[in-house]
């Protein structure tokens, strides 16, 4: 447990002194959700109609596009060698470095949500649902995509790839994000949606580790 | 099983299996395509339509049993690293891509006339679709690395952890309100299809799983070989003196 807290403050420190990250990712969720209005028109039904699936896919491909910060650098400058060759277990290593990933990239996601569901004129009684939902569905992301990017460790095109190989994963987070969101602005039942991609977060959040210790393992060899 | 590590092994049990199993994939064939076009009654709804299913369900089987036997190879290659199982799961992953794009194309095509639609997202297309993307993924990943064990090492965890969506696709038109029918043959209390649709179904999904077989064994006899050619290009290559060596040998 030490060893996970031990990481988490290390790549929180890292991440402090490089703000750029946090800051980068936020600005692409923004500025790409707010070409929307450009694209399809202002009027504030048809906005109102996409917002939920826009914000979502959104925030999918932020959480895609800061998925390299995972371990590219640790990569390069063999912080990851040493990481794999502790005597604590990789797989809490790897769990502290999402959970640090999540609060970077995922959290800063969650905060300028509201900020667009404003600019797309998404329904007031959602904007709860739709935090509550990001908030169980980016951590999920993270660890989905901890997956991928420590598949493709060293591949060629690396960064095309983990996109191929994260997105058919992300499509069930998705699905559940946007049907509860949509739930509650419809002022039906979210619960139900919510559930399920706390289960989906309960899948992975086991797997995950196991799954990225493991690739990461083969991949120093 | 660690006897067939052996490729030369390998090789003659190959051998040895490739002609019945490619004999019995003609017959079923044959023998299935000749009850499913002429010799089995029309649907007493679907009419004549109705014989698309006998390539539609055989290919959707073989896409789900496909998926298992890589994650099968690919938990053999982890755990036990057997070297054959690197080869096999990089061997059937394309087959299943084409199993998979079959049963779609022929799903899209059963659909326009029954549904109205070429295509709908209920839970059964749409984890299905996700099958697909899974495996063009896994092919990816094989030809993403220099180094093909490192390749198929990397294929083998997206292999395990992508197989969770395989009883997901079974369970979809029972856990989801699909369009999609129900399942009419895998089910509790036995299957609820004519005898008469169900022979030509089963001649053809042992025609298909033969036919899987047989590809199979050719592609992982290739792979052998495409392995030893890479050996003997490295052992020429290390061979030659420093200086004469070219860049495009």
């Amino acid at each position: 447990m030490s060893a996970l807290t031990a990481v988490l403050r290390r790549d929180l420190r890292l991440a402090w002194r490089t703000p750029g990250d946090s800051v980068n990712v936020v600005l692409f969720f923004v500025l790409s959700t707010v070409l929307f209005p450009f694209g399809v028109g202002p009027a504030a039904e048809i906005l109102a109609r996409i917002s939920v699936g826009v914000i979502w896919v959104m925030a999918l491909l932020a959480a895609l596009l800061s998925l390299d910060r995972l371990f590219r650098q640790d990569a390069d400058d063999g912080s990851l060698d040493l990481l794999a060759l502790s005597p604590a277990p990789l797989e809490f290593l790897v769990l502290g470095k999402v959970l640090a990933h999540w609060l970077i990239t995922g959290l800063p996601l969650i905060i300028a949500s509201p900020l667009l569901a404003l600019f797309l004129q998404m329904p007031r009684e959602a904007y709860p649902t739709l935090l509550l939902a990001l908030l169980i569905g980016t951590p999920t992301l993270s660890l989905i995509g901890a997956i991928g990017v420590s598949l493709t460790l060293g591949a060629r095109r690396g960064g095309v790839l983990v996109a191929l190989l994260v997105l058919p994963l992300y499509i069930p987070v998705l699905i559940f994000g946007v049907g509860a969101v949509e739930a509650a602005s419809a002022g039906l039942e979210a619960r139900p949606h919510l559930l399920l991609l706390g289960g989906l977060l309960a899948l992975f959040l086991p797997l995950s580790p196991v799954a990225t210790a493991a690739a990461l393992r083969q991949a120093l060899h | 099983m660690h006897r067939y590590a052996n490729p030369a092994q390998f090789q003659r049990l190959a051998r040895a299996i490739f002609p019945w199993t490619t004999g019995l994939a003609v017959i079923c064939l044959a023998a299935g395509l000749w009850f499913a076009l002429f010799a089995s009654p029309p649907d007493y709804q679907q009419g004549e339509t109705v014989r698309i299913m006998y390539i539609h369900v055989p290919s959707a089987w073989m896409a789900m049993f496909t998926y298992t036997a890589v994650a099968v190879a690919s938990a053999v290659l982890l755990v036990w690293k057997h070297p054959l199982a690197e080869l096999a799961a990089r061997a059937m992953a394309p087959v299943g891509a084409c199993f998979t794009a079959l049963c779609l194309i022929s799903g899209s095509l059963w659909g326009e006339p029954m549904w109205g639609t070429w295509w709908v997202w209920d839970a059964r297309l749409t984890s299905v679709l996700i099958l697909f993307f899974l495996y063009l993924g896994q092919i990816a990943l094989f030809n993403a690395f220099d180094d093909p064990t490192r390749g198929g090492r990397a294929a083998a965890i997206l292999a395990l952890v992508g197989v969770v969506n395989v009883p997901i696709i079974k369970f979809s038109v029972d856990w989801w309100n699909t369009l999609h029918q129900p399942a009419s043959v895998v089910r509790l209390g036995g299957p609820s299809i004519d005898p008469s649709m169900l022979l030509p179904l089963l001649l053809m999904a042992f025609g298909f799983t033969f036919y899987f077989v047989s590809v199979t064994l050719i592609r992982i006899r290739s792979e052998i070989l495409a392995r030893r050619l890479r050996a003997l290009q490295f052992a020429q290559g290390a061979a030659e003196p420093a200086g004469a060596r070219r860049a495009s040998a």
